[in-house]
């Protein structure tokens, strides 16, 4: 990496239900990976991606037990990030507004999960070298 | 200026908008001396396949603008590269973050 950046990302999409966080969850890791500081900020039903009480499940229509079926969940995917973060010498920075919190019960989270409000967007959108908003679909 | 990072995720037969706003915009930025790159994701990949939407991108290419499609979402849709439209060509998303890192203004739709 020429310089080590600082990127500003928005989430907005609750997870199992877009391809885009598919796609937010590439691109925060292709950041790590390059070693900038990630400063990601969860709006509206993206909170959820954080929500320490998801759980795998067996697939009973494919005959298959948890360990077999491997089911992914976005929480552990935040871990692994933020891992992949340290190794390559950066930072990942993660907030969940507040109030989409609460309003959705998913107060839970995993370590290194942070609460704050859309201020907190700002400020990080305000210190970061770029910022990319990735919205839900109007 | 850093020019500017268009991301597009929708398919224009998905959405209307994509091609009658988003398609302009980066056009119309690029006309005006921007650098401008194009970078499709998603079901946005779906016009890079070869004479797709009647070349629906072949405007916007002219126009000045880098159409660049995620490779991930290609190989996910079964497009092989070399079915591309020749304005486009595949790349890996990291580049989305190289143009972040350069100042690239970034808008997603």
């Amino acid at each position: 990496m020429a310089t080590k950046k600082t990127l500003a990302f928005l989430l907005m999409d609750a997870p199992y239900e877009s391809a885009r966080t598919t796609t937010a969850f590439r691109l925060i890791d292709a950041a790590v990976r390059r070693g900038h500081d990630v400063s990601v900020f969860s709006y509206e039903g993206a909170v959820a991606l954080s929500f320490a009480k998801q759980a795998p499940h067996p697939n009973a229509v494919h005959g298959r037990d948890v360990a077999q079926e491997d089911h992914p969940n976005p929480k552990d995917w935040i871990g692994a990030l933020a891992a992949q973060a340290d190794r390559s010498g950066g930072k990942l920075t993660w907030i969940n507004c507040g109030l989409c919190v609460d309003e959705r019960g998913v107060g839970e989270v995993v370590p290194g999960v942070g609460r704050g409000s859309p201020v907190d967007f700002w400020k990080s959108a305000e210190a970061a070298d770029n910022t990319l908003v990735i919205p839900t679909k109007g | 200026m850093a020019g500017y990072l268009l991301i597009e995720s929708r398919d224009p037969l998905e959405s209307s908008d994509v091609a009658s706003d988003f398609y302009d915009l980066a056009a119309g930025l690029a006309r005006r001396g921007e650098p401008v790159t194009l970078f499709l994701v998603q079901n946005g990949v779906f016009p890079a396949r070869r004479r797709a939407h009647a070349g629906v991108l072949d405007a916007v290419a002219r126009a000045g603008v880098e159409v660049l499609a995620d490779d991930f979402s290609l190989r996910e849709r079964g497009i092989p590269s070399d079915r591309l439209d020749p304005h486009v060509t595949a790349a890996p998303l990291d580049v989305v973050i190289d143009r972040l890192a350069e100042g690239r203004k970034a808008l997603w739709h």
